[in-house]
């Protein structure tokens, strides 16, 4: 059989996508058991024990100097500041992409400007966001805000001008107002469209977000692995990292389902 | 009332001349099949109608008054692709000609209004032949079905003219003349005057109580972009004298279907076509 022809089946496709999740990690045991019995005091590649003994000291005991637990204190900073950014973003993109995509005039006036400013490199905005806004929650969020809502919105006008041009003129013929074309016929197939751009927008959101941590911030799941870098504290910063790519895929999947439940129509157009 | 005339109707698209010298008057109640090669600007003629596109130069008469340039509620519309709504089910296609005329900005109707609307979209869905079929989405529907929800659609909002872009050219052929015999239904029941693009001159000829055929006449590539299309046949019944045929794509042919249909008289759904009423 041809190889393109050769499907696996349930069970073998659960079995195939752990091969390499599997494999990772066991490269990863091996490689740090050979460090380690070089050197039991090796800390780049720490031993599942000694990140466990860190998880602990992170997630479920309080700090001693400031009695937080830390891990959900970093957590719930962070998911904060992403989820307004990202909100806040989705919401530019939903109204301006809408109106870019939908009136001419306003395309014509905002489509260039807003090209132009989705190529400014959101990190060199970093400096003056902290100079003008200073070095709280603000600036951050603003720095979500700005690098993921032009892209955002350049992809909601696109997907808005996608829709087939029969389906504009069959609403006016059945004597619809602009507003009730934006409404009826153009927001309700967006939404879901939406929903995969939100999607795709997540990973950067993620290091807009690390990013600024990193550089100005008092509490953070990008804060803390920047914070204990200077100690070369592997055992807590891989635990971080494993942590802060499952929320990524947790918002990822919860975006997916949220798409299948509230869109039911979409997928079926989608395949059919 | 709706009688259409074109006047002297060319269009350009720059230096391309897509239609050229259309002089024509359709009649109330007319079902009009235009025919004609690939490319030959059947198409543009009908968006040029539907308002979507305006004439370089001349000018399309409704009534004597200049049609409007934009689509509005008074021509209805079905495509071959993409006339419904997917987000919508098969009852929210129909009744959203009603919202969209009731309902203000949000275009949406409650209570006793849309109880009334989805009375009204329900006995226009059995008589397309879609009853019982409310709850699906579009994408659940076979093609034929789908154009039958384009068509009750477009009726909701009870339109002086219907136009037809190729409706049902990607149907098969069985399902095809079902449609055919709801479509003469339609037009001989309700006051409505039909213009249809086709590829099919045996569905032209079938549905059609006049046939006008597209061509250009001159057919030199190094000059294809500089002549449009004329009509090159508009063929009523008894043919008449062949028209004198001027440079470029216009109506070389209009024909007129003998024996004469005539919309509400009650012969029209069984005299005519191959194929006895199947649903």
């Amino acid at each position: 059989m041809r190889a393109i022809n050769y499907r696996p089946d349930k069970t073998w496709r659960l079995a195939l996508a752990f091969l390499p999740f599997a494999l990772l990690l066991l490269t990863y045991i091996i490689a740090s058991d050979i460090r380690l019995t070089e050197n039991p005091n090796d800390k780049l590649l720490p031993s599942f024990a000694r990140m466990g003994e860190a998880i602990d000291a992170y997630a479920m005991k309080p700090d001693p100097r400031t009695g937080d637990y830390l891990l959900w204190n970093d957590t719930s900073a962070s998911l904060t500041r992403l989820v307004i950014g990202l909100t806040i973003s989705t919401a530019f993109a939903l109204v301006l992409g809408i109106v870019i995509g939908l009136l001419p005039v306003m395309g014509a006036t905002l489509g260039p400007v807003v090209s132009v400013l989705s190529m400014v490199p959101p990190l060199a905005l970093l400096p003056i966001l902290f100079i003008v806004m200073g070095l709280g929650e603000a600036s951050k969020i603003t720095l979500i805000v700005v690098g993921t809502s032009l892209k955002l919105i350049r992809d909601i006008a696109l997907r808005v001008k996608d829709i087939p041009r029969e389906q504009l003129i069959k609403a006016q013929t059945l004597g619809a107002s602009t507003p009730q074309i934006a409404l009826r016929v153009v927001l309700p197939q967006i939404l879901p469209r939406l929903i995969d751009s939100v999607r795709l927008e997540i990973g950067p959101a993620w290091l807009f977000l690390i990013a600024a941590e990193a550089i100005a911030a008092d509490s953070g799941l990008g804060y803390r692995i920047f914070l204990v870098r200077r100690y070369l504290s592997m055992d807590v910063i891989l635990p971080y990292v494993v942590w802060i790519t499952l929320l990524a895929f947790l918002m990822d999947l919860g975006l997916r389902l949220l798409q299948h439940r509230a869109f039911p129509w979409f997928a079926e157009a989608r395949t059919a | 009332m709706n009688a259409i005339v074109f006047d002297k109707v060319w269009k350009e698209y720059g230096d391309h001349v897509v239609l050229e010298q259309i002089n024509l008057e359709i009649v109330e109640r007319s079902f009009v099949a235009l025919v004609g090669p690939s490319g030959c600007g059947k198409t543009t003629f009908l968006r040029m109608l539907l308002g979507e596109e305006r004439p370089t130069r001349g000018s399309i008469l409704v009534d004597g008054l200049p049609l409007k340039p934009e689509p509005d509620a008074d021509r209805g519309v079905v495509f071959q692709r993409y006339s419904v709504f997917p987000h919508l089910t098969v009852l929210g296609n129909v009744i959203i000609g009603r919202e969209f005329e009731k309902a203000g900005p949000f275009g949406r109707l409650f209570g006793r209004a849309r109880k009334q609307a989805e009375e009204e979209a329900g006995a226009l869905l059995s008589a397309v032949g879609l009853a019982g079929q409310e709850k699906k989405y579009p994408s659940a529907l076979s093609g034929g079905m789908q154009q039958r929800l384009a068509l009750a659609q477009a009726l909701m909002r009870r339109p002086k003219v219907l136009l037809l872009d190729e409706p049902f050219g990607a149907l098969d052929p069985g399902i095809r003349s079902d449609i055919h015999v709801l479509m003469r239904r339609i037009w001989n029941e309700s006051s409505l005057t039909v213009v249809m693009v086709t590829h099919d001159l045996s569905e032209a000829f079938e549905l059609g109580t006049r046939i006008i055929a597209f061509e250009r006449p001159r057919n030199r590539p190094e000059e294809a972009e500089r002549y449009g299309a004329r009509l090159s046949a508009d063929i009523p019944t008894p043919p008449p004298s062949a028209p004198t045929v001027p440079k470029g794509a216009t109506v070389t042919k209009d024909i007129e279907i003998w024996p004469k249909k005539v919309a509400g008289s009650p012969g029209v759904l069984t005299r005519h076509g191959h194929s006895a009423p199947r649903s």
